[in-house]
């Protein structure tokens, strides 16, 4: 094996730990990686220190990467120490403690530290910066012993500062030298609106101030200005702007400016040595925002891992902030001169601001928003650009959509949209990465731009618009689209495949992979379940289920979770238990430490964080039938109360609902399906989203099909009103057949109605001997169901799924 | 570093397409049975989001990642487009006769 490099990282925040981050999955065994941090704490969100101090969120949740995730990784993580020294002869790190370290590379990612103003009495008890979990610890604890607060500093920092110790209860004045608010981030009219804002929830301001000193005898008592006047103060919070830490790298003899200067690829002078973060200063400019410094990382993190990119360019920054439920946003150069001329719209009624900035050639430079914001990723992304936007100025102020200018042509829409707009918001593709798939790459069909970017292959929600850039960019190509199999591994859509399998009756998932010509032998995750679930459904008793082309969840009968382990869902019939069934549930959850015990939406428990290798036990010990809350299948009746004890009931919609899981229970499906028995029309058990929802009105049922409470929500169409409970059931199990011999693998109810029409439905289970037909065809497939928990219990060839097959320590060598 | 050959179990006891996870060493790593017989050896874990590769489906020589359905072939190691990155392979070797499987590490 080949030896690994030693990469030590020196400090332990955002920029540095992302990079490493990023590293690890480029070349997850490149480095033996040590990172040496000086705060007690793994990496956290500095940025959200003014939201825990606003009580909106918890320290814990603030963590990144928590303790588990180094260990995880191999990451040998020094805390609570300093590197002091970087040999670079040696090559060996030493920290204060006189603890070495060996590398072959060095990241230094030390970061800033707050400045803190040079006047007299700045040592006192009382005087902080905003900066780290300590000073929001400090803060934290004067908040509950003292009244006044004074920040210093009227910037981003100072007022988030501001905005917490408000929050805390303190009152709060903000000072400032400049004589508005955020100058750097704000002109002055949208500054003045912040100011009347803040003002409003509490805030003071002294501006145009100089501090001069702070009195006070152990602690602060005052802060005294150079104009002669004073502001009381218990606490002093200095946010006036952040100094990169360079000692480390100069007394290394690494070259320092602001601070240490790194090229293109993040690298010192001195080879082997990397800057990244804060502390980096990068052609003259050492960032403060969390965007570029990702960039970097990103950079950084490509050149270590060995891969041929692009260096760091240099980034244009933009700000998006809220304070207390104020948005503002600004990018670029704002301010206007003799070649810059601004356009700007103000409305005091809506408390709204906006200002956009064109320099002499006719491009946007700069833009502020207040009040509204959602302009702000489109102005940004076109001041990145450096695009003419002469002609369109007014447009772009207005924010008429250009939609709207063009007439509510859709080509148009898509030929205007920004090329880094997010088409697909699951997989983070843009427009542009959409329009080089259907250029360079050939892609003319919405399946083949989805293999080749991800786009729409996760939740779906973008389609439409990879189909509109589709037909806009791919031009003639796109006119005769090849044609879109279920997946890349054929052409032939659902249709056409269930009706070969019904002409050759085809009884294996190979051969019909072999006798329709797959182009992938044994097909992918795609068309291995959808083909098991056709032929088990077209032939449900000479068909033998293959567990190994049914996804993981059906395969292992319960969900699997991000970290691997399991959930554990019993079946509770319409949603009603006992006090025994209860009793066993918790004492199985208490054997297994079981980590969370969680009622579902279905109204039943599901018990999550499961080992899978203590699956089988559990199920063994709870005795209750699977749930199936994990498979494409029946998932549950939820049902309310109705006449059993509510006063409004007008039918037994809970005996309703037990019947239905009953017949219905482990039936296979194209996808989930959920139901739902309401006992009157308010309709407590929200049957109307359900794929097939059951109200009872006085004197019958209603029976609604097609609703989804997920992606996309659908309330359900009304098929039918009938009389008995026999009726329900007959209806009910002719739709749930009808959907089961029509629908696409993986389509619910609700898209399945959207394509087919409720009129197609409605035909088809029209007549009885079409309802009765169908019926009888479910009930052959129920009546060959088994549960699959006492099935795996059983038998141990199938047991031995779950188990792991060995685990060796050194004793083999 | 020296390698060595860990036996870790037989062929009969992970069915065909499918895969059995064990650890050495308390590395995590799935063993695959692929339907030509052959058995091969990755590091248990996705390198998008940490997915236990030994839950996912096999096709052919590639699982696929059960958290997010990323395509891995199991020869190289390699993530398959569009997505990027790798998992480590450790070498195996089965016994035709007994059907006892090694992995070198």
């Amino acid at each position: 094996m080949k030896k690994r490099e030693k990469l030590v990282m020196i400090g332990n925040g955002m920029a540095g730990v992302r990079t490493v981050e990023h590293l690890l999955k480029l070349a997850p065994h490149a480095y033996d990686i040590t990172i040496i941090g000086d705060e007690p704490h793994p990496n956290y969100n500095r940025i959200m220190l003014s939201s825990v101090l606003a009580g909106s969120t918890d320290m814990k949740e603030i963590v990144i990467n928590d303790w588990d995730w180094y260990k995880e990784n191999g990451i040998k993580l020094v805390v609570g120490e300093k590197a002091v020294r970087i040999d670079t002869k040696q090559r060996q790190i030493t920290t204060q403690l006189g603890k070495h370290f060996d590398y072959d590379r060095v990241i230094i990612a030390t970061g800033s530290q707050p400045f803190m103003l040079p006047i007299g009495g700045s040592n006192k008890e009382g005087v902080i910066a905003f900066r780290n979990i300590k000073d929001c610890e400090t803060m934290l604890e004067a908040s509950k012993q003292y009244k006044k607060a004074v920040v210093i500093g009227g910037g981003l920092l100072g007022l988030e500062a501001a905005r917490g110790l408000i929050h805390l209860g303190m009152e709060t004045s903000v000072v400032h030298i400049h004589d508005y608010l955020m100058e750097r981030q704000l002109d002055e009219p949208a500054s003045r609106m912040l100011q009347r804002e803040l003002e409003a929830q509490g805030m003071t301001f002294l501006l145009n101030k100089q501090s001069a000193f702070i009195s006070g005898r152990k602690r602060v008592k005052a802060l005294h200005f150079t104009d002669g006047s004073e502001v009381q103060a218990d606490l002093i919070v200095m946010a006036v702007g952040i100094r990169p830490n360079v000692e480390l790298a100069k007394a290394s003899g690494i070259d320092v400016n602001r601070g240490i200067i790194v090229n293109d690829e993040m690298e010192t002078n001195l080879p082997g040595i990397y800057a990244v973060g804060e502390c980096a200063e990068h052609r003259g400019i050492a960032y403060g925002l969390v965007a570029p410094l990702y960039e970097q990382g990103m950079v950084l993190a490509k050149r270590l891992a060995g891969i041929d990119a692009p260096g760091y360019q240099g980034s244009v920054t933009s700000t998006k902030l809220k304070v207390s439920g104020v948005d503002v946003f600004s990018a670029g150069s704002f301010i206007e001169d003799a070649s810059r001329k601004s356009l700007r719209i103000q409305d005091d009624l809506a408390g709204t601001y906006k200002k956009i900035t064109i320099d002499s050639n006719g491009k946007l430079i700069g833009a502020v928003l207040f009040g509204d914001t959602s302009d702000g990723a489109e102005l940004f992304s076109l001041i990145k650009r450096g695009e003419v936007v002469e002609g369109r100025e007014k447009e772009l102020l207005l924010g008429i959509s250009l939609d709207q200018l063009n007439g509510g042509n859709p080509a148009a829409r898509y030929e205007a949209m920004p090329d880094d707009e997010i088409v697909c918001g699951c997989n983070g593709v843009t427009k542009a990465t959409i329009v080089d798939a259907i250029h360079s790459k050939g892609c003319n069909s919405v399946s083949s731009i989805k293999a080749c970017t991800k786009a729409s292959g996760s939740c779906g929600g973008c389609k439409p618009i990879v189909e509109g850039l589709l037909s806009v960019y791919a031009g003639d190509a796109a006119a005769e689209p090849v044609k879109e199999g279920i997946c890349g591994c054929t052409t032939l859509s659902r249709d056409e495949i269930v009706a070969e399998i019904q002409r050759m009756k085809l009884l294996t998932i190979k051969e019909t992979m072999n006798v329709l010509s797959w182009t992938e032998p044994e097909g992918c995750s795609k068309c291995r379940p959808a083909l098991n679930y056709y032929i088990g459904m077209l032939y449900p008793e000479e068909y033998a289920d293959e567990k190994e082309s049914r996804i993981t969840n059906e395969r292992y009968h319960a969900n699997i979770q991000k970290d691997g382990t399991f959930s554990v869902v019993p079946r509770v019939y319409g949603g009603v238990t006992t006090p025994s069934d209860l009793k066993k549930i918790a004492e199985v959850a208490e054997k297994f430490n079981v980590p969370m015990v969680k009622f579902t939406g279905g109204q039943r428990l599901d018990l999550l964080g499961v080992k899978k290798e203590d699956l089988p036990k559990m199920w063994e010990e709870l005795d209750m039938p699977s749930g199936h809350a994990y498979g494409k299948t029946l998932r549950t009746v939820k049902t309310c109360v109705g006449s059993t004890f509510c006063r409004f009931g007008t039918q037994d919609s809970i005996a309703m609902g037990i019947r239905m899981e009953k017949a219905f229970e482990r039936l296979n499906a194209p996808s989930k399906v959920k139901l739902a028995v309401s006992g009157c029309p308010r309709n407590c058990a929200e049957a109307t989203i359900k794929d097939l929802g059951i109200v009872a009105i006085d004197g019958g049922w209603e029976i609604h099909v097609g609703g989804n409470g997920g992606v996309k929500v659908r309330a359900t169409d009304l098929l039918c009103v009938v009389k008995t409970e026999d009726e329900v059931m007959e209806w009910s199990s002719a739709f749930l057949q009808l959907y089961r011999e029509q629908a696409i693998w993986n389509e619910r109810t609700a898209q399945w109605i959207e394509r087919v029409g409720l009129d197609y439905v409605k035909q088809a289970l029209q007549k009885q001997e079409d309802r009765l037909a169908l019926m009888s065809r479910i009930n052959k497939t129920l009546s060959l169901t088994t549960d699959p928990w006492k099935e795996i219990i059983q038998d141990k060839e199938l047991r031995k799924n779950f188990e792991q097959l060995a685990d060796i320590q050194t004793a083999a060598q | 570093m020296a390698t060595s050959k860990i036996l870790v179990g037989k062929r009969s006891e992970i069915d065909v397409k499918s895969s059995r996870k064990l650890r050495i060493e308390n590395i995590d790593i799935a063993l695959f049975h692929l339907s030509d017989g052959s058995v091969l050896a990755v590091e248990n874990k996705c390198p998008h989001k940490g997915g236990l590769l030994s839950e996912g489906m096999v096709c052919d020589g590639k699982v696929h990642c059960p958290l997010h359905d990323w395509k891995i072939d199991l020869r190289s190691g390699k993530v398959q487009d569009p997505d990027e990155g790798c998992v480590t392979t450790f070498k195996t070797e089965v016994d035709e006769q007994s059907g006892d499987i090694y992995i070198h590490m």
